[in-house]
């Protein structure tokens, strides 16, 4: 365990600094959004004074120098946007407490839901129920974000006025009101996943039910329901399980643009949002950075958390 | 119940299986008994119907594709027709099943000591989980699991086969079964393994007085274990008799073919092994009359007719078989060399 620990953590390091080359040579060198001292310097700058702007943020350094000036400045948490000059960790952190709760809370209604929904389909399969539902996973597939989240906002919030029309309250702020405003968001960002989950969900019983063991577990005398819920689902859950350690990570980094913009959540993914409709680099770059490491500490712990599951899997 | 009713009674079970190209008629009208502490072999090639008449009596090919008739009275339940509740008081309590493959058998993601347990408290539910724990060490035990209180902890994929096989066995005993269904318990294992579980199964019909009903393709194990032997072919029994009955005065010429193509050490190596030509028949479309003609260097005219199961020999009537041939006829052709076998139609290839 300690060394697989270990392992991982050096592999993450290393992944984190390829992805944050990659990253920063196509935002900052591939990409350049015209000469970031002027930006910095603003309109009235005379050209000596966008120069002694260059020299002061080392633009005029190599490139090597460059990205590790900006790797430094985002890790210590003194990074600022190019354009609107405020710090991205402040910009980030302000943003957090809507993404996570967006994501947490989605991540589990998806997850329960598309168990739910993929083993009702799986029991029921070839009837009547099974096809009902594989039409609704297809649709819940099929839908986009922003359509799904348009119609949803137009009739249950503004013909209707169940829901708010956007926004988000804090739960410090008022535990109703998160709760009121974040309903539409957790449906919409979960329809999707419930429909590739519980497709999964679906098949994958079909197969483990076919297999020897859950005929033995019959064969002991347990009753359908634990053979169900004891030898078919635990061993079908477990493909589900680290499919979704890498879904939730990535959004929690900031992956729900569509949905934080469609509701006006101002969270990572709308700040995400912004920042490419203004090419704000340094913080595309920041979350970029932020998504990557949530994937890779997420992706470690659903190892750890397989292994749990899968006694055959060995942490190595 | 009478004292001398059998164990288990099968009448005329039927198991087809609707499938999209018609429907599989994998057992056709099987019949035959099994007194308690007797073992009773049921025989044939693969696709004969022998693993289908063994999980139906379990009740493992219910299903809607699935259609079963004819009767199975076991312990004073009809089989058959128990509903699915019955059933589970039966599975793995009176009636227990071990199946072919140990490797896949058991859930991967439990301890073996688990698995037992999951078991015996399912049919006694005044049983602690404690008294449950010391009661599957002594059934590994029992089957022969060194250090069995350390193994209870293991997973399945730490086991080897023949030890996975065993456990499978002690999980079969662990609520005193009066009926064992082995179904090839032992094909999946090396030699030595095999004849270490067919001696536990030997152990336990001698311990406990269960019947067993074991289910193979081997007749070497047959010759080792069994009192009584059924042999199945195409979904029908062919032959059936004791086990002397069938190995020294086999009566039918699938009968005399198996027989005929086991390895044996005083045959002359130069010969190749004798098999039996052909294949099977497709259970979708069975040939008419006897279903074993279109393999039979034997057959003649009568043999579209359909052959009845009946005794040959009127003072053994429990020594039946289904061939169109007078007994008179069989002793003579089931003779090739100086062994019993089927005569194949082109000369042996040396």
């Amino acid at each position: 365990m300690a060394r697989f620990l270990v392992r991982r953590l050096m592999v993450m390091v290393a992944l984190l600094f390829v992805i944050s080359l990659v990253t920063f040579m196509l935002f900052i060198v591939v990409l350049p959004n015209g000469n970031p001292a002027a930006l910095l310097a603003g309109h009235l700058a005379t050209p000596a004074e966008v120069h002694l702007i260059s020299v002061r943020y080392g633009f005029d350094k190599p490139v090597w120098v460059q990205y590790v000036k900006t790797m430094a400045n985002i890790f210590d948490g003194s990074a600022y946007s190019y354009q609107s000059g405020f710090n991205v960790l402040d910009e980030i952190r302000a943003g957090l407490p809507a993404t996570l709760s967006l994501s947490l809370g989605a991540g589990f209604i998806w997850l329960l839901t598309s168990i739910l929904v993929g083993t009702l389909a799986a029991i029921r399969a070839g009837r009547y129920t099974d096809r009902v539902l594989t039409l609704l996973s297809m649709v819940g597939v099929s839908m986009p974000v922003f359509f799904f989240g348009a119609v949803l906002i137009y009739f249950a919030g503004y013909k209707w006025g169940i829901i708010p029309l956007g926004g988000y309250v804090p739960w410090t702020q008022s535990l109703t009101g998160w709760l009121w405003h974040l309903v539409a968001p957790w449906l919409t960002l979960s329809i999707l996943f419930i429909g590739i989950y519980s497709r999964i969900l679906r098949s994958t019983i079909l197969d483990t039910i076919n297999e020897d063991f859950v005929r033995t577990a019959k064969a002991k005398g347990l009753s359908g329901r634990k053979v169900l819920l004891r030898h078919v689902l635990r061993n079908s859950l477990i493909p589900i399980i680290s499919l979704w350690g890498l879904d939730l990570a990535q959004v929690i980094g900031g992956g729900a643009i569509l949905t934080e913009s469609v509701y006006n959540l101002h969270g990572v993914g709308y700040l995400a949002y912004q920042s490419v409709s203004h090419l704000d680099t340094v913080t595309l770059l920041s979350i970029v950075m932020l998504t990557a490491l949530a994937v890779v500490v997420l992706g470690a712990l659903t190892e750890v958390f397989y292994a749990f599951l899968d006694p055959r899997i060995r942490l190595q | 119940m009478s004292a001398t009713a059998p164990l288990l009674e099968v009448d005329d079970m039927r198991v087809s299986f609707a499938t999209e190209d018609g429907l599989v008629r994998a057992v056709d009208g099987v019949s035959f008994s099994v007194a308690a502490g007797e073992v009773v072999a049921i025989v044939g090639e693969s696709g004969s119907g022998k693993s289908v008449t063994a999980m139906t009596l379990m009740g493992l090919t219910r299903g809607p594709n699935a259609r079963i008739a004819g009767r199975a009275m076991f312990d004073g339940t009809e089989l058959l027709s128990a509903s699915e509740r019955e059933l589970q008081q039966i599975r793995g309590a009176s009636m227990a099943m071990v199946f072919q493959d140990p490797m896949s058998s058991l859930n991967p993601v439990y301890r073996i000591g688990h698995q037992i347990v999951e078991q015996i408290r399912t049919h006694d539910q005044a049983i602690s989980k404690a008294q449950a724990m010391d009661r599957a060490i002594e059934l590994m035990e029992r089957v022969g699991i060194p250090r069995a209180s350390e193994r209870l902890r293991s997973y399945p994929h730490e086991f080897s086969g023949g030890m996975r096989q065993r456990v499978m066995i002690a999980m079969a005993l662990s609520c005193s079964p009066k009926l064992l269904i082995a179904d090839e318990p032992s094909t999946a294992l090396d030699v030595t393994i095999q004849a270490q579980i067919l001696e536990e199964l030997r152990t336990l019909r001698e311990q406990t007085g269960a019947g067993i009903i074991l289910v193979t393709h081997d007749l070497a194990v047959v010759a080792d274990i069994a009192d009584r032997v059924v042999v199945m072919y195409s979904g029908r029994v062919v032959e059936q008799g004791t086990l002397d009955e069938l190995f020294y005065d086999p009566l039918h010429p699938y009968t005399w073919g198996l027989l005929g193509s086991i390895t044996r050490v005083d045959r002359d190596r130069s010969q190749r092994l004798p098999a039996i030509p052909g294949l099977p028949p497709s259970l979708l479309r069975t040939p008419e009359g006897c279903h074993f003609r279109p393999r039979c260097s034997h057959a003649f005219g009568r043999c579209t007719e359909d052959p009845a199961l009946r005794a040959a020999i009127s003072d053994r009537p429990e020594h039946l078989d289904r061939c169109w041939l007078e007994l008179e006829q069989k002793r003579r052709l089931r003779v090739v060399g100086d062994q019993i076998g089927l005569a194949s139609a082109e000369p042996v290839i040396s």
